[in-house]
């Protein structure tokens, strides 16, 4: 199979760290804080290098979009296993506006570009939750989308994925090329050991600018402010019903 | 911001399944330990690490290929804190200097470099001007001179202040208040520029040996071993990195130095080393009580004359409002029922230190064991194949808390001979792994023994009656007038871990709870270090014998370690059948503060290096 898959990687703040507002309100602090790939990304990494020790596929580009320090985590990538990395570079405000919309412009015109069959992306990431690049790049491109993929199986010219849904499991069959967005229990991800890091510098990244691939990043979004969740107020204890009651009648809910 | 709690809610999820995966334990759960005299109920299974069950005896690892790829540098760094990154950075401007070639890899357990770096920190930067004599050009992050410097008695209630005159070691003019977390990071930019490969993320678990004995390089650590010992579908072995000579900068107490003490007998003249814990929070406070460039240390309340300890409010200045303050408890105090963290917790509602902290929130908190030894815990440092730098054999001036100096000194101290020693071509090794016994030579040629020479003697000092203040009036005698030079060295009181008397000789301590604005519980402050393990994974800390927590610890010390971990790693909860109690180790809250393998009374504790990425994730610290 002479195929190529695309695979998207984002750099997150990694999920244990405590996160912080920033006292201006504009986001959260990012500075010198624990980042890690996406747990999604991982997954979706893993599922591209089985297929491709499979021989099912030829070659496994892994692609992040960011600032600088987007280049080690598609080292990580390459360290699981992608043959080379894409680092589409965006800072700035630009990176602050980047939203699914712009990515999934940029994955769409990097398809095109390298001639891709598969694109695999994370269902989610965990910074933001959206749930919408994988959807809006296959929309862009017009193919066919199997996402929240719990197993993916190869087929000449399909692939039979089958989906987690909420009431339970549902198994499609579309054809290629499609994009497909890695749930949890589709794998369980390699671990990016130390002879692969060093194997992995020698892979080559190729940095491209959006502007390159014809993508306009403007954002029709504008983040007014970022703040902590408020404080869970203290609960108050009643004895009676008719404590409850009167309570309730207090503060003006019934 | 919904996000957040999805999140949560998400990262729940992903724990509880990545727990779904693990196998199921072995039929092997209960060991019964026939000579056990106090119990005769099967002691549940609690260690299930290699170094404590080989797996070439475990029959669930037959089959399973254990070899390792290999590769070989010039110099390999265990260690990327402020000692091991300095060796690194100078072994790479004497090459360039000098036309030649030298390859140098540091391994670091932490994911990034800085994440498990924690102190005060307060920095003389003689050491950092040698190094780079153009520090302040390249941008290192010294943003806050000292500009005020005061100590402190305090009794429940007061403060008695204590003047601190010029000579004295405490003084700080001319050195800065650095966030040593950042300044790790940027001796690691500097480092990646000269050419250091630097290899976060990886942890050196095993020493690796030549024939001969001497030391042939390290062994990363192996990954995807499941919890109960046995091999996952994603287990591969770690990596060897061979060199002619391996600098081991662990910092306090660190796991291969152990070893290494053992193997090579390094300490037969040295006195044990002597610790304290330190435990750290960054506080952004209000405006108006911020006071950038201050330093304020203080001794006394809530601590008794006879444990020392002490604390640190350190004012920085990179824009907001940002204090760290600090506690630290010797760890040879004797009641167990001490609890370093809640000493810390209730200290800062003293009417001298919560006027700071009113109105301000906390952002960040860690601990960390350091050296209390001094010049007279100075192991051996060389041996065939390798040399010991930085906290790791413990340069840290006591009554200065000033270590980072030194440490960077020494790394520099073992590049400068190394290179001479594997550049010169007429240099013939006797061992396959080279032994320099010039770098202790040139150590104790230096300032750092001059300087740890002249305080040797403060912190022996403090174990007479008059506790602390003995070590102040001596500390006023004979440091500041005689500047160290009696002839006499006092001796330290022996390991830590002996000092504790029975539960039964000492009187519980009544903590106050915290109000949850100024002191707050153990969880929420593990949760703000970041701290996180891959949960299927055996526990790094292992016990040498699975009976001894409940029939040693537990009863006759009322269990210290479930107050001494700063992490609440250490836990004694009721067994499901029947009465009693058992250990349960909560390994992903680990901090690598090291405090457990210095202070269970048993020592039967033994702390090894967990998957390599895991542990605290520290920002300026």
């Amino acid at each position: 199979m002479s195929a190529r898959v695309l695979v998207g990687v984002k750099r997150v703040i990694d999920y244990a760290v405590k996160i912080r507002v920033k006292p201006d309100k504009t986001g959260v602090v990012t500075d010198g804080v624990k980042h890690s790939m996406n747990p999604f990304c991982e997954i979706a990494i893993e599922e591209a290098v089985r297929l491709k020790e499979k021989k099912l596929i030829k070659e496994v580009i892994a692609v992040s979009c960011g600032p600088q320090q987007s280049q080690e985590t598609i080292r990580t990538a390459l360290a699981m296993g992608a043959d080379r990395g894409i680092h589409v570079d965006v800072s700035g405000k630009d990176y602050e506006n980047l939203g699914p919309l712009q990515v999934s412009k940029i994955l769409a015109a990097l398809a095109k570009k390298e001639d891709v069959r598969l694109i695999i992306l994370g269902k989610q990431a965990i910074d933001d939750d959206c749930n919408q690049t994988g959807q809006m790049t296959a929309a862009l491109l017009d193919w066919p989308q199997g996402t929240f993929a719990s197993q993916v199986d190869f087929q000449e010219d399909s692939l039979k994925v089958e989906r987690e849904i909420d009431g339970g499991l549902e198994t499609i069959k579309i054809k290629m090329p499609a994009v497909v967005t890695a749930d949890l229990r589709l794998n369980e991800p390699r671990y990016a050991t130390l002879p692969n890091i060093m194997k992995a510098k020698k892979k080559k990244i190729d940095t491209v600018k959006p502007s390159d691939l014809g993508v306009d990043l403007s954002s029709q979004l504008e983040v007014l402010s970022v703040e902590e969740p408020s404080q869970r107020q203290a609960g108050v204890k009643v004895e009676t019903v008719e404590d409850l009651i009167k309570k309730l009648r207090d503060s003006g809910r019934i | 911001f919904h996000c957040y709690t999805a999140k949560y809610a998400l990262c729940q999820c992903l724990r509880l399944v990545k727990g779904l995966r693990k196998k199921c334990l072995p039929p092997i759960l209960h060991v019964s330990r026939l000579n056990s005299s106090t119990s005769s109920s099967p002691v549940p299974r609690i260690t299930t690490h290699y170094t404590v069950y080989p797996r070439d005896k475990d029959p669930r690892w037959e089959g399973i290929s254990m070899e390792r790829f290999a590769d070989e540098a010039d110099v390999i760094i265990v260690g990327a804190g402020p000692a091991g990154l300095s060796a690194a950075i100078h072994l790479k401007q004497l090459a360039s200097e000098q036309g030649k070639e030298l390859r140098v890899c540091v391994v670091e357990k932490a994911s990034q470099i800085g994440a498990h770096t924690l102190s005060g920190a307060c920095l003389e930067p003689k050491s950092l001007q040698e190094l780079f004599p153009d520090w302040k050009e390249r941008g290192a992050p010294l943003h806050t001179p000292v500009t005020e410097d005061k100590f402190g008695i305090l009794t429940e209630k007061y403060r008695i202040p204590v003047p601190l005159l010029p000579g004295l070691p405490m003084r700080n003019h001319g050195n800065y208040i650095v966030r040593l977390g950042h300044l790790v990071r940027w001796l690691g930019e500097q480092a990646e520029q000269l050419g250091v490969e630097l290899y976060p993320g990886y942890a050196a678990s095993e020493v690796l040996f030549h024939e001969d004995g001497s030391v042939k390089g390290i062994a990363t650590n192996d990954v995807g071993i499941a919890k109960d010992g046995s091999p996952k579908e994603v287990f591969e072995r770690g990596m060897e990195l061979h060199a002619k000579i391996t600098i081991f900068s662990e910092g306090c107490h660190g796991h291969l130095a152990k070893q290494l003490y053992k193997k090579f007998n390094l300490r037969e003249k040295c006195e044990p080393q002597t610790y304290a814990i330190g435990l750290k929070e960054l506080w952004i406070v209000d405006e108006k009580k911020w006071k950038p460039g201050k330093i304020e240390h203080t001794v006394g309340w809530p601590l008794d004359r006879h444990s020392y300890g002490g604390s640190f409010v350190y004012h920085l200045n990179e824009g907001e409002p940002l204090v760290a303050i600090g506690f630290v408890v010797g760890l040879d105090y004797q009641n167990p029922y001490l609890s370093p963290f809640r000493e810390f917790q209730r200290w800062k509602h003293h009417p001298a230190i919560a006027p700071t902290l009113e109105g301000g929130h906390r952002i960040a908190y860690g601990a960390r064991a350091l050296n209390e030894g001094g010049f007279q815990s100075i192991p051996r440092l060389t041996f065939p194949g390798g040399l010991l730098i930085g906290c790791s054999p413990g340069f840290m001036n006591v009554p200065k808390i000033k270590g980072t100096h030194t440490a960077i000194k020494s790394g520099m101290l073992a590049a400068e001979t190394i290179f001479q020693k594997i550049t010169d071509e007429n240099f013939h090794s006797e061992t396959a792994g080279v032994h320099l016994p010039e770098y202790e030579e040139n150590l104790q040629n230096s300032w750092i023994w001059k300087e740890l020479y002249a305080v040797r003697n403060i912190r022996p000092s403090c174990h007479t009656a008059l506790g602390v203040y003995g070590g102040m009036i001596y500390t006023g005698i004979f440091y500041w007038i005689f500047r160290g030079k009696e002839p006499w060295t006092l001796k330290h009181k022996g390991l830590d871990a002996h000092q504790l008397k029975p539960a039964k000789d000492c009187t519980p301590i009544e903590y106050p709870k915290p109000d949850g604005k100024i002191s707050f519980d153990l969880l929420s402050s593990v949760a703000l270090s970041g701290t996180n393990h891959e949960h299927d994974q055996p526990a790094h800390l292992t016990l040498m014998d699975d009976s001894v927590p409940v029939n040693k610890n537990l009863s006759i010390y009322d269990g210290p370690e479930q107050r001494f971990c700063p992490a609440g790693v250490y836990e004694f909860v009721p067994v499901e059948t029947g009465d009693g109690q058992k250990l349960q180790i909560n390994a992903q809250n680990c901090v690598h503060c090291k405090t457990c393998d210095i202070k269970d009374p048993s020592q039967n504790i033994n702390w090894v290096v967990p998957e390599g990425g895991g542990g605290p994730a520290y920002n300026g610290m």
